[in-house]
């Protein structure tokens, strides 16, 4: 069932009482069981320490960081496993972002046909399109 | 707020839409920036539905409070995604207590206004909003 090959985002949050090299172990720990089991590491970006909108784990604040994977759902269920495991990561949540990334390319071949069509009305503005003629 | 309201977009030609159901000051409401835009966003904005305030009424005599028409800041500012990572963008339709403002107030379209609930609610998991602000 699970062959799909589908693309993830993985959002975790790190304690933020570690020190900086144990921290480090962390997310490597993290990268390293994606790995193992069967995901595709695609990027891994810290966002830095953020205040939390609530208390998790009686944590005020949390060291996030954003982890893409490229595998099956299958193997998202595993790695999840393990963060929940993890005993310095306090939350996590996994989007599947393919479909979105899918839509999004598409919305942009739109508008860039569009853009081609009539350049003159392109080049006024690029941020804010002007009123179509009609209106 | 009021002075906003005056600078009601008319580069659509449309009349004045009857009373949209008051929106009392929404501290979390979008303004939106530009107008560059006329008429077009796909679903757009509909006039007030049948529970508008009946000071708001008066469709035949002259209007007294020219109510800025709504829109939804994604189709006027070609918003495509909205993610759950971007904070600042959900935090202008979430109010106060941490509640979703409601389309009715944003104007938001229903496609955009999905999305976005969509969005709040993953931000919300990962402690990037609050379900609840704390009093």
């Amino acid at each position: 069932m699970d062959q799909h090959q589908r693309t993830y985002e993985v959002m975790y949050i790190v304690r933020p009482d570690l020190a900086e090299e144990e921290t480090e172990r962390v997310i490597s720990t993290v990268e390293s069981g994606a790995t193992a089991a069967g995901l595709t590491v695609k990027n891994v970006e810290r966002m830095g320490k953020r205040r939390l909108a609530y208390k998790v784990r009686k944590f005020q604040d949390g060291l996030y960081v954003l982890l893409t994977v490229e595998g099956a759902g299958g193997a998202v269920a595993e790695l999840e496993r393990r963060l929940r495991v993890a005993e310095s990561v306090i939350k996590y949540i996994t989007v599947r972002v393919d479909e979105e990334q899918k839509r999004l390319a598409k919305i942009k071949k739109i508008r860039d046909s569009k853009v081609r069509q009539r350049p003159q009305t392109a080049e006024a503005a690029t941020g804010s399109e002007p009123a179509p003629a009609t209106a | 707020m009021a002075d906003e309201e005056k600078k009601e977009v008319t580069t659509s030609g449309e009349a004045p839409e009857a009373a949209a159901p008051a929106s009392p000051a929404a501290p979390s409401a979008p303004a939106p920036r530009h107008y560059g835009r006329g008429p077009g966003g796909p679903g757009g904005r509909r006039p007030g539905g049948p529970g508008g305030r009946p000071g708001g009424r008066g469709e035949g005599g002259p209007r007294k409070f020219f109510r800025r028409k709504k829109v939804c800041k994604f189709c006027v500012e070609k918003i495509d995604s909205i993610n759950y990572k971007d904070v600042r963008l959900l935090q202008q339709f979430v109010a106060e207590r941490g509640k979703i403002v409601p389309r009715r107030l944003t104007g938001v379209c229903t496609p955009h206004q999905r999305r976005l609930t969509a969005a709040i609610k993953q931000a919300r998991n990962i402690a990037l909003l609050p379900f609840a602000a704390r009093y």
